[in-house]
């Protein structure tokens, strides 16, 4: 009994100072944001202007750019969900085989990861999808169609492709990690036992993967609610691709109106935890699962 | 005791001789002229002992970078690089050192009046520009005597639309012209901005009232749009002028109306395949008495908290003298010189038979931001509006022109969009 | 007979990786490539891929120009030290929340997601505002408290899930042979939950490095790290890729060394059958 007292204050204890850590810098900004987000806060008119109750709120979402940006966020943030994951999984899989220069491979693949978000965006815009010097428009060419406009035509699906291509690399290395813990035998014991690897796959591997990838879901979720550097040099928020960061960084940084910019900060917290729920939802039971 | 003394007294020299040498931060954007003003400091390191710190950032980083210091009173710069929309708010504000008391030697008489004008609140200059510009035409003259056309000296927009039509050959990858279309204030809204002033179009009446609804803004659109659609490169919604310079430099524009500082880029043999056929012209009218260059300049100011100010203001001076001026022509040639700040560079003789030299300083000379429209507009600025709501709202407005060039709205509910915005933005910060 | 097909299925197998890797890479490579051109042969159409005049002079003008090593240095102790404290940080609340979870384990792990949520330019004013008052502008521990506090999140949640794989059973087993919580810690988790450290550790040096939000916003002249290095080359007024380029690949080489020795630690596996 006193042993199971020990160890509960013992876990406590341990997780103490992330806890105060995270807790402080969650309450901080959290308060500042609200703190703001009821004020009239123009630097460039005079700083602190007085209460206006729930003005900004009101304002930030009546704006004819709110319920779009809500939308192309969403958009953004599940199909690079959807791809990566998919892919991550396909290779992951695949680098974990027998191959020759597995490791050169691996970091073929990790690489994109390390490249900052503003080098690719601007990679991707002036090398690749430019429609008369791109690369893609050689090889449209090169095969006599027509270059496509990628990031005036397809500005969503241009941008989800350059994002998925930098967080791919994230959920395979993730995916890689948990496939190696994966008990062999068992997989040997059902191959002996006459199953096919389709099978082999649904009902030994995947339920194995299970937290990797609710991990990899949840991790990126929050990371793709936020880009921005990807969006700001390629369309700049034209077309379409203006997510809720972007229209918070216009409110903030571009008018200058740092009440109107909180009350929308206010607005993508409530955005991210209703994102959260919904996930935790569909994947929330392989948290609890035990360790197979 | 006589030890402690000493001590002291070498001390206390050492202090008083190193507090005269500052050291000095400035934040600047990363174009070629600060580049070079960059590879020159020991120059102002010699002439009076205080070492300088750069920042050099992408331009929107750092517009907002300074932005958020000033208003805060961060103090994290000395010198910062700012512009003409930009100084005015600032100096209103009280933020900005006033440049009142600048030497005789520096020759503030010197500056263009345009540049000084605009970079002055209320007769104080708060900002000594390092460079300016305005906007004009520059255009293949190999492509021009093909299409059997010749360019005026100051031509109009329908001549400019037919030369870029007849210019046109997509057979051969040369579009007729080469336009910003990329969503931004500074960039396609720019550039769509000055052209409306020629077009009669103004962004806001003597009410404050946004004027997108009128038969001016209309005209000006459609007009842009026929002209790209038939003679423009392809995803030119996406274009800016780093976009559009490469194009002009590969030989695939007819023409390119941007940036008067683009000049130096295209007749410059080591990046540009077509640097020997290069013309200009002003920037086009449509006879309504104005034309559609713009007027910019990039200055150096210096925040008001700092604690450095005369160290900060010998910087200023140094940076934006003619004696800077004859260091990078001595250095660099007189290309390369920092263009568009003083009136006697244009006269000096080394400078004069530059071919960009004299169509840069009539554009300049042109422009004025305090009458840049037709009808009376109650804001200061060609591009812009030097007010604080002016970034944000245009940027939105300029979002909307883009999906228009995208092909993927009307100019009609683009005009419509914009017009919603602008006096729902207005009527927030309380102009209406 | 079983060796033949095994070397078939690993020569299938090593094509396909290959493939996909080079495809995948290709942009990076592009970019390496771009660095050795000049500005012109950059934008040149048709783009050349191999044969052009290989040069160092963007190099040069980028080594001129920029203190790399200065941005460098800032960089490593700020992504380094920023994910070192955060793991000293979170192993302990990784290790609580694994094996000795209790009902509130879960939320607490959401919760600490949650402080991920809103966005940082949201908070801009009030953090600069405060790092004035404290004297923090332009300093690297204001970098390297923010950084921990915005990656702390992410590697509780990672190694939280890699302690979760590791069987409780070898724990106890260990316990039962008399070892104290200590030698637990030392001696039988953190051997296992290596590879799952080491990406956590190599995961969030990327993000740290690459972060760009509070890394040009709070620093000037002294503390500016390689995302500050990359934003003096980015877009200017002229031609700049080729430069871009060199200065990127100035940027990710480090990174990518690393990465590439740590293969090692990412690459052994679990030895489950030692225990069974």
């Amino acid at each position: 009994m006193s042993g199971q007292l020990t160890t509960r204050s013992i876990a406590r204890f341990m997780m103490a100072p992330a806890v105060i850590f995270l807790l402080g810098w969650m309450l901080a900004p959290l308060i500042t944001t609200l703190y703001f987000s009821f004020k009239k806060y123009l630097p460039l008119r005079g700083g602190d202007l007085g209460w206006v109750g729930f003005d900004n709120y009101i304002q930030f979402v009546t704006a004819s750019s709110f319920w779009p940006s809500v939308y192309t966020t969403l958009v953004i943030v599940v199909s690079v969900l959807v791809i990566t994951v998919i892919l991550g999984i396909f290779l992951a899989l695949l680098l974990d085989q027998p191959m020759w220069g597995q490791g050169i491979v691996r970091i073929l693949v990790i690489a994109p990861f390390f490249v900052m978000p503003t080098v690719s965006g601007l990679v991707w815009k002036n090398m690749f999808m430019d429609p008369i010097n791109g690369i893609l428009a050689h090889l449209w060419k090169f095969f006599g169609l027509q270059p496509l406009e990628w990031l005036s035509q397809f500005s969503l699906g241009s941008v989800i492709m350059i994002v998925s291509w930098q967080w791919l690399p994230f959920a395979t290395l993730i995916l890689l990690t948990a496939i190696q813990s994966l008990d062999r035998e068992q997989l040997e014991a059902a191959e002996m036992d006459g199953a096919s690897s389709v099978k082999r796959f649904v009902y030994i591997i995947l339920p194995h993967l299970a937290r990797a990838i609710t991990i990899v879901i949840l991790i990126q979720t929050i990371f793709l609610l936020s880009i921005f550097a990807e969006i700001f040099v390629t369309t700049a928020g034209a077309f379409g691709t203006k997510t809720l960061t972007y229209l918070i960084f216009q409110r903030v940084l571009e008018s200058q109106n740092v009440g109107l910019g909180s009350a929308g900060g206010v607005y993508a917290i409530i955005l991210a935890n209703i994102v959260a729920i919904f996930l935790m939802r569909i994947v929330g039971k392989s948290l609890d699962a035990k360790a197979t | 005791m006589r030890k402690l003394i000493s001590i002291i007294a070498v001390v206390f020299t050492f202090t008083a001789s190193v507090t005269f040498a500052e050291n000095l931060t400035i934040a600047t954007v990363n174009n070629g002229d600060m580049i070079r003003m960059q590879g020159l400091t020991d120059d102002f390191t010699k002439k009076t002992g205080h070492t300088v710190e750069w920042v050099t950032l992408e331009e929107n980083v750092l517009r907002q970078r300074v932005t958020t210091d000033i208003t805060t009173k961060g103090g994290a710069f000395d010198i910062m690089t700012i512009g003409m929309y930009e100084t005015p708010i600032w100096g209103a504000n009280g933020w900005l050192v006033a440049l009142d008391d600048l030497s005789a030697d520096y020759n503030v008489g010197d500056l263009l009046p345009a540049m000084a004008g605009g970079l002055s609140h209320e007769g104080t200059l708060f900002a000594a520009p390092f460079y300016g510009e305005s906007s004009m035409i520059m255009y293949r003259t190999d492509l021009m005597a093909k299409a059997g056309l010749e360019m005026p000296a100051a031509p109009s927009w329908n001549f400019i639309a037919k030369a870029a039509r007849e210019m046109t050959d997509r057979a051969n990858d040369i579009n007729g012209i080469c336009l910003r279309g990329k969503a931004g204030w500074g960039e396609g809204g720019a550039f769509i901005t000055a052209m409306s002033n020629s077009f009669g179009a103004r962004w806001f009446d003597e009410d404050w009232n946004a004027q997108f609804d009128t038969r001016e803004w209309s005209d000006t659109l459609n007009f842009f749009v026929n002209m790209m659609t038939d003679a423009g490169p392809a995803g030119y919604a996406t274009n800016g002028f780093n976009e559009n310079l490469s194009l002009f430099q590969q030989g695939k524009c007819g023409m390119w109306i941007d940036a008067t500082v683009a000049a130096s880029f295209v007749t410059n043999p080591k990046d540009s395949t077509v640097a020997d056929k290069v013309g200009f012209a002003l920037a086009p009218d449509n006879g309504m008495g104005v034309r559609s260059n713009w007027l910019w300049a990039w200055a150096l100011a210096v925040p008001a908290g700092t604690q450095k100010v005369e160290a900060a203001k010998q910087f200023i001076e140094w940076a934006t003298s003619n004696s800077y001026i004859e260091l990078v022509a001595a250095n660099e040639g007189w290309a390369n010189v920092p263009p568009g700040a003083r009136t006697s560079l244009y006269n000096n003789p080394n400078y004069k038979d530059i071919p960009f030299a004299k169509m840069t300083l009539d554009s300049i000379l042109s422009a004025d931001p305090n009458n840049s429209t037709v009808d009376p507009s109650p804001y200061v600025g060609i591009q812009f509006a030097a007010i604080p709501e002016f970034a944000g709202i245009a940027t939105d407005v300029s979002q909307e022109f883009s999906a228009v060039y995208a092909g993927q709205q009307s100019i009609e509910d683009a005009l419509a969009k914009a017009q919603a915005i602008t006096n729902d933005a207005m009527e927030a910060a309380g102009y209406r | 007979m079983a060796r033949n097909i095994q070397n078939q299925r690993k020569t299938i197998n090593t094509l396909l990786a290959w493939t996909l890797g080079l495809l995948i890479f290709f942009p990076v490579l592009w970019t390496i490539l771009t660095s050795f051109k000049t500005e012109a042969q950059a934008i040149n159409d048709p783009p050349l891929f191999l044969f052009f005049d290989w040069t160092l002079e963007n190099y040069a003008i980028v080594q001129d120009r920029s203190d790399y090593m200065k941005f460098l240095t800032n960089s490593i102790i700020v992504a380094g030290g920023s994910t070192l404290l955060g793991i000293f940080i979170a192993v302990p609340a990784a290790w609580s929340m694994a094996f000795l979870p209790t009902k509130r384990t879960k939320d607490i792990l959401l919760w600490m997601l949650s402080t991920k949520m809103l966005p940082a330019v949201g908070v801009l004013y009030p953090i600069y505002i405060g790092c004035i008052k404290l004297g923090l502008l332009d300093s690297r521990t204001a970098l390297v408290v923010i950084l921990m506090l915005i990656n702390l999140p992410i590697i509780v949640w990672m190694l939280y899930t890699y302690f979760r794989e590791i069987p409780s059973e070898i724990l106890e087993a260990a316990r039962m042979d008399g070892a104290s919580l200590w030698k637990e810690i030392a001696y039988v988790l953190t051997p296992m939950a290596i590879p799952g450290i080491a990406s956590t550790i190599l995961l969030n040096l990327i993000l740290a490095w690459n972060e760009s939000f509070w890394t040009l916003n709070l620093t000037a002249a002294k503390a500016g790290t390689l995302t500050a290095f990359i934003a003096s080359y980015s877009s200017p007024e002229g031609l700049f890729f080729a430069k871009l380029s060199a200065a990127s690949t100035m940027a990710i080489a480090p990174i990518l060394i690393l990465g590439w020795f740590s293969q090692k630690q990412l690459v052994r596996g679990l030895t489950f059958g030692a225990v069974k």
